[in-house]
């Protein structure tokens, strides 16, 4: 087991206050809360402040991890030593603010797993009370590929569901669920599954389970809800005399017809083209781009300084130049 | 344990009445209520009983409980927050956009 310094993690010094301990958490936080820091780990980050926090917010947890916390360095192997909380004790041994199936295995082996599991106080002082003993709705995120959304399909996703064990600890067990992914589905839409959720306790039912589909990039296609963008680069002439060219779309290649004296950020639409649900189309949208052939050859550079020639052309007109 | 299961797609097509809305978001409706006053949710309808949501909704009350419940945001923060999120969201899908023409650019 690795050794994690919570000081660091929080960015504070060791003879931090309390009240820097609070500042340093709040801003790093705000900073990587999953729903605003779109980055990959950014919920693996904000748990790990959160489990930082958890020990150096309480002054005895602070008290007891100080004792031997300077002698370590952040990743080094670590082994509590058995009589290490000598003389500590955990009041009401909760969690008060996070959700204890979450943190490391460095946290339960200082601080156990007892009293953790998923928070059923009212978070907003009666503002609205939860429903007792139902169990807390899970969501998961899953990454899928825009093919995937295009013409449906069946896949597998491995989560892991909070539980309580036989002895009363909470911990997480890996749950796979097949999920028919439905033709149209797009990024930020939810699946709900009901039932699925954390456990309820005495005899309350369990609760849903959210997952929010995201897209993984792709190499040329970007999501715009239903619709696809493609910027596509054309050539000079196709631009100028009009064409009629191959484009990819999520369906195989299809013919776009471009009209004479295009330029580009000229936006044509193919309808239908896009994440199609049964009920309503996306299109896939077009955003053409004007490459210019390099002058490389002698014959290249002739060509090019006939046109300056023999075209009247001043793209800075507009610019009074 | 692979298990094959019910589910529905919260997408633009779905509609819930307030009730069906507390029940899925395990909310009371006065709390519903009050995110309608803050302009957070905006149902179709003129009293509580005729009001249909917009399934997609259920989302920005998920965030509204989550930024709440962790970064202890009042509401009115919590619907600039929910606002200012779209807005990042849109412009991080322009910004895909051109860097995709720049890059184009720069490979010639």
């Amino acid at each position: 087991m690795e050794f994690k310094d919570y000081y660091t993690t929080l960015g504070i010094k060791r003879d931090a206050t309390q009240d820097e301990v609070k500042r340093g958490y709040r801003k790093l936080a705000r900073k990587y809360h999953p729903d605003i820091n779109k980055d990959d780990s950014a919920e693996e980050r904000f748990k790990e402040i959160g489990e930082a926090y958890e020990v150096l917010q309480d002054v005895e947890k602070r008290a007891a991890y100080d004792k031997f916390g300077k002698d370590w360095k952040a990743g080094q192997d670590f082994n509590p030593p058995p009589d290490w909380d000598d003389g500590f004790e955990f009041n009401g041994g909760g969690y008060t603010e996070n959700d204890a199936s979450q943190f490391s295995d460095f946290f339960e082996s200082l601080f156990g797993a007892q009293g953790g599991g998923p928070r059923q106080q009212d978070p907003f002082g009666g503002q609205h009370t939860r429903y007792a003993g139902k169990g807390q709705d899970l969501h998961a995120k899953i990454v899928i590929h825009l093919e995937d959304s295009y013409s449906g399909s069946k896949q597998s996703f491995t989560l892991q569901r909070p539980a309580v064990n036989e002895s009363g600890h909470v911990i997480t067990r890996p749950h796979t669920l097949q999920v028919s992914i439905p033709k149209g589905i797009t990024g930020g839409q939810q699946i709900r599954l009901a039932g699925q959720g954390a456990e309820g306790m005495s005899g309350g039912g369990n609760g849903d389970l959210f997952l929010e589909v995201a897209f993984a990039a792709h190499s040329h296609f970007v999501p715009d809800n239903r619709d696809i963008m493609l910027t596509l680069p054309i050539a000079p002439w196709e631009a100028a005399l009009g064409a009629a060219i191959p484009v990819p779309t999520l369906g195989g290649t299809v013919e776009l017809k471009i009209p004479p004296n295009s330029q580009t950020g000229k936006k044509l639409r193919l309808k239908g083209r896009g994440l199609c649900s049964t009920k309503i189309n996306g299109d896939q949208y077009v955003t053409l781009a004007i490459m210019t052939p390099k002058a490389v050859t002698d014959k290249d550079t002739e060509f090019y300084n006939r046109m300056k020639k023999e075209m009247s052309f001043n793209p800075r007109s507009h610019l009074g130049v | 344990m692979t298990t094959e299961l019910h589910y529905t797609i919260i997408d633009e097509t779905c509609e819930y009445s307030l009730r069906e809305l507390c029940n899925v978001c395990k909310v009371h409706a006065q709390f519903i209520q009050d995110l309608i006053d803050e302009g957070i949710l905006s149902p179709q309808g003129q009293s509580p009983r005729e009001w249909r949501f917009a399934a997609v909704e259920i989302k920005r009350i998920q965030l509204t409980i989550r930024l709440q419940q962790d970064l202890r945001i009042n509401l009115p923060g919590t619907a600039l927050a929910l606002d200012l999120l779209d807005e990042i969201e849109q412009l991080k899908r322009s910004k895909l956009h051109l860097e995709q023409l720049y890059s184009l650019n720069k490979q010639s």
